[in-house]
């Protein structure tokens, strides 16, 4: 069994480890922003872009990409945000670095501001973490009294601040342009891009880079060893580790943090998460959030990779990386890995994501406020001993409705759950009218 | 509208956080939520005034948002993780045994006016579910045993607060 190479979460849970600034020097902190100031922006941001690292928040997309892109000529303040609006279900990551790493999580983003010119950053982190709020303006302001965040950083000339700005507990703040609305101090309707990219037309129309905690931890390693040297961490196209939050029917659920694409999806359930409970055996696996398609264990994936190799392989041979996940039809996503046991019936928890992705749509578009609506409406009833023969095939059209339709990857992600699990279970929704009506006061609660 | 004097101190100060006075919406809501425990119904026209905006701008985000409340709750507020992880690992039941602990409906006020118990999403702590939140404060692994401990907590606390 692979063994885990803790780089983000390495003082996570140790012993004596707490989150103050003088714990933190005394294990190397600030060393690397140090460094960092003494270097040119270009050369900082030439780092991050050799080293691959891509986006932890879900879509995967490169770093050194999204910073690459920022408009530097328009003569307008560039700002920073930290995405820490940790809200897609099954992922807990960054809630431990908050609580309890929170200078890593300065240090990276206050490079990052270096690294971009920037002036003036933002954490927005959601509102259901009032204790991280007040940890991490603690610690913003034992780093702005040592001199690495405010006026005159290290000594130099170089000055930025960051604020800390709490959600209020909307899902759609997770995504970047409906962050940036609720920072501006609207709803979180994500805005239409184009003309509405960040890097361009952010945060008070000015450019703005989004990025979220872990992906911001990252770069201060990479500024520490090289984006070269990360390069030698993780698989080609998914360098780095990352941290796998396992949920639900485990026997040990946690967080754990591998080299990417290093460990398979069967290794990582079944030896580093001690298999499925005593007398259950797995059915089914969400690997990347909820918004991920889910994968039924059983089922084979055949077909020839990107880099031209055939493949043949089952659900516990996955390699854990963004492109293998991307492979067999599903994601890596937010790194949120949901197990589900034999004991789960799939027409109520997918009656209970749908709940979620109702509750959660902005509203603004049509076929994801009605469609999410609808898709609730019709699994809450057949949960309820309501179903009709049609209902499964109808889930399927609403849901097909759905993506490519809407301004933000929100209609995806509602449409997904329900097309992945009526594709790969559809004979239980078929048999649920028949099947199901003695068990409901067993089933998972809906509202 | 009735605020400490410290809490129009940090609302002085947070609106200097931001180039836009409007980004200080949420801040002002959540500072006035804190101190007076619900958004009271002048709460639109007061922080419209302060941000130089019409009441409108702000009814849209107080509507918006879940974690505003626009009425009193019970003297603890008790948010339930709903969501697939917890409900996975029988977070259904743990509400359904504090709804019996307190003989009260979700989002009511119970009957002695200890507690409003509700269901939230997600509360990013899957690995430790079923999980909820007491106010402000994360309780983990919370089965039907450790809830029926926490709603003894709560009774047995002084009632006024």
């Amino acid at each position: 069994m692979p063994e885990q190479r803790r780089i983000i979460f390495k003082h996570i849970d140790e012993e004596g480890y707490s989150n103050d600034i003088d714990c933190y020097q005394r294990n190397g902190g600030y060393e690397v922003l140090k460094k960092a100031v003494t270097q040119t922006p270009e050369d900082l941001r030439e780092e991050v872009k050799k080293s691959g690292v891509r986006g932890r928040g879900g879509a995967g997309f490169p770093c050194g990409v999204k910073w690459g892109l920022v408009d530097r000529k328009s003569g307008k303040p560039i700002y920073l945000v930290v995405n820490a609006d940790e809200s897609e279900p099954g992922t807990f990551k960054d809630r431990y670095i908050i609580h309890q790493d929170p200078h890593q999580l300065i240090e990276g983003t206050m490079i990052s501001c270096f690294a971009n010119d920037v002036k003036q950053a933002y954490i927005y982190i959601r509102g259901e973490f009032p204790h991280g709020a007040k940890i991490l303006e603690k610690a913003i302001q034992e780093a702005r009294d040592a001199g690495f965040v405010g006026k005159n950083i290290c000594g130099t000339e170089y000055s930025c601040d960051i604020f800390v700005h709490r959600g209020a507990g909307a899902y759609i703040c997770g995504e970047e342009t409906g962050l940036i609305e609720s920072l501006e101090g609207k709803r979180a309707n994500p805005r239409i891009k184009p003309p509405y990219f960040p890097a361009v037309l952010g945060l008070y129309q000015c450019p703005t880079i989004v990025n979220n905690v872990e992906t911001l931890c990252h770069v201060k390693h990479i500024i520490d060893m090289g984006g070269e040297e990360f390069t030698k961490i993780g698989t080609p196209g998914n360098f780095g580790t990352r941290i796998f939050c396992v949920s639900g029917h485990v026997q040990k659920p946690g967080y754990y943090e591998f080299e990417a694409g290093k460990i398979t999806l069967g290794e990582l359930l079944n030896d580093v998460c001690g298999g499925p409970l005593p007398g259950r055996t797995f059915k089914a696996v969400i690997p990347g959030g909820s918004s991920a398609k889910i994968l039924k264990f059983g089922e084979r994936f055949k077909g020839t990779s990107r880099a031209g190799v055939d493949y043949d392989m089952g659900v516990e041979d996955v390699p854990m990386d963004f492109d293998s996940l991307q492979m067999i039809g599903t994601m890596g996503g937010s790194g949120g890995v949901i197990v589900m046991d034999d004991s789960v019936n799939m027409v109520e928890a997918l009656a209970n994501i749908n709940a979620f992705y109702s509750h959660e749509s902005c509203g603004q578009c049509t076929p994801c406020r009605e469609g999410s609506l609808w898709m609730k409406k019709i699994s809450t009833r057949m949960v309820k001993g309501e179903a009709r023969k049609e209902d499964g095939a109808l889930l399927k059209s609403v849901a097909d409705q759905i993506p490519g339709r809407t301004i933000c990857a929100f209609g995806e992600a509602c449409s997904w759950p329900t097309q992945s699990f009526l594709s790969k279970f559809g004979d239980e929704f078929e048999a649920y009218p028949e099947t199901k009506k003695s068990k409901t006061e067993d089933a998972i609660p809906l509202i | 509208m009735n605020l400490k004097p410290e809490t129009l101190k940090q609302i002085d100060e947070v609106i200097t956080h931001y180039p836009e006075k409007r980004s200080a919406t949420l801040p002002l809501l959540h500072l006035i939520q804190e101190d007076i425990g619900y958004l009271p119904k002048e709460t639109e026209e007061w922080v419209a005034d302060k941000l130089e905006l019409e009441p409108i701008n702000v009814f849209e985000v107080t509507t918006f948002y879940p974690m505003f409340r626009r009425k009193p709750t019970g003297r603890r507020l008790i948010r339930v993780c709903r969501t697939l992880s917890c409900a996975l690992v029988g977070g259904h039941k743990t509400c359904e045994t504090l709804r019996q602990e307190f003989n009260t409906d979700l989002n009511e006020v119970s009957p002695d006016g200890d507690v409003t118990i509700e269901y939230v999403e997600c509360l990013a702590s899957c690995g430790t579910g079923p999980v909820l939140m007491v106010d402000d404060e994360l309780h983990e692994k919370v089965d039907c045993a450790k809830a029926k401990q926490i709603a003894d907590q709560i009774k047995a606390e002084p009632k006024e607060s």
